[in-house]
């Protein structure tokens, strides 16, 4: 599809997006998957 | 029910707010609401790219509205929860709204980044400039420091009592941004356009374009709410590994063996000669 003269201002802004709530995604999988290696060091392992 | 019965008979509410509780019924849920998620947000992303027509006067660059949008009701959405949260910590300590609140603060605060930099990349174009202080978009900045202030508390607390009070006090103090925020295209002369969706009236946009606006904005509310619950998850997760750590270090304190001082004959420390 066409995005007319102002396609990289329209590419930015989706780009920039995905990259946020990647990382924000990323970083909340990240942090949970430490908090379930911390717990499982306690003996626990609880989802 | 006699009135008694009521009293035993915990409400749903409370039920469903019990951290153990949560933990089963939100673990559950999270997957499917996922799914969903990514479903609608499927549909909204073909509509914006394949069927929303070019604005009249913005052309192609309307699409930016499809993020820009969905991204500062989120910022809001999330800040006004924040808010409830605060008042269930200050008035009932009640253990799970503060795990609300600081679950949400980060994605509140990323909401709002995309609110102001899809903004601003909408602006250049149609405005001519990436920024201006008007109103809206200077009221949307405080918002974005307000998160990220809130966020240093935390940081900087160590006890999570006083972090938790502290935050809960910032935050309704926040909160009365949020207004400003709404109004704000209508108590000041702003570029920013006026409200178009919430109006009185009835919306100004065509349904051509609102209802794909209406896809974007529930699919972006059902992906925060799962990451919400998601990352609400994690911090009761975090809060368990904190009690468990007190609990070990004060074991093995109380398993190493006590060191008493000797009477060795010589004169009392701090005791002239």
């Amino acid at each position: 599809m066409d995005l007319g003269s102002h396609g990289g201002f329209i590419l930015a802004a989706f780009a920039f997006t995905a990259l946020v709530m990647a990382a924000l995604i990323g970083n909340a999988i990240r942090d949970r998957r430490a908090q379930l290696r911390a717990l499982k060091g306690f003996g626990e392992d609880r989802r | 029910m006699s009135e008694t019965a009521a009293v035993m008979t915990p409400s749903l509410w409370t039920r469903l707010s019990n951290p153990s509780h949560f933990m089963r019924w939100s673990g559950a849920l999270v997957p499917w609401l996922t799914a969903l998620s990514l479903a609608v947000l499927a549909v909204g992303l073909y509509q914006t790219f394949f069927t929303v027509p070019p604005d009249y006067q913005q052309g192609e660059t309307v699409r930016i509205m499809y993020i820009h949008v969905p991204a500062a009701w989120l910022g809001v959405f999330f800040y006004a929860a924040m808010s409830v949260s605060a008042i269930g910590t200050l008035v009932w300590r009640h253990p799970l709204a503060d795990v609300a609140q600081r679950a949400a603060a980060p994605i509140g605060a990323a909401f709002t980044l995309i609110c102001l930099v899809t903004g601003s990349l909408w602006g250049k174009p149609m405005w001519g400039t990436y920024w201006v202080w008007d109103a809206r978009l200077t009221s949307m900045l405080v918002l974005f420091l307000i998160y990220c202030g809130i966020i240093a508390l935390w940081r900087t607390l160590e006890d999570p009592n006083r972090a938790a009070r502290a935050v809960a006090i910032l935050t309704l103090v926040g909160a009365v941004n949020l207004p400003i925020i709404k109004f704000s295209v209508n108590w000041w002369s702003t570029l920013h356009q006026p409200a178009s969706i919430l109006r009185m009236g009835g919306s100004t946009i065509d349904p051509s374009m609102l209802y794909p606006l209406l896809v974007m904005i529930g699919a972006a509310t059902l992906g925060g709410t799962t990451l919400h619950l998601y990352t609400m998850r994690t911090e009761i997760m975090r809060r368990r590994v904190r009690t468990l750590t007190i609990r070990e270090a004060e074991r093995l304190d109380r398993a190493q063996p006590r060191i008493t001082p000797q009477p060795s004959g010589g004169l009392p420390v701090g005791q002239p000669v």
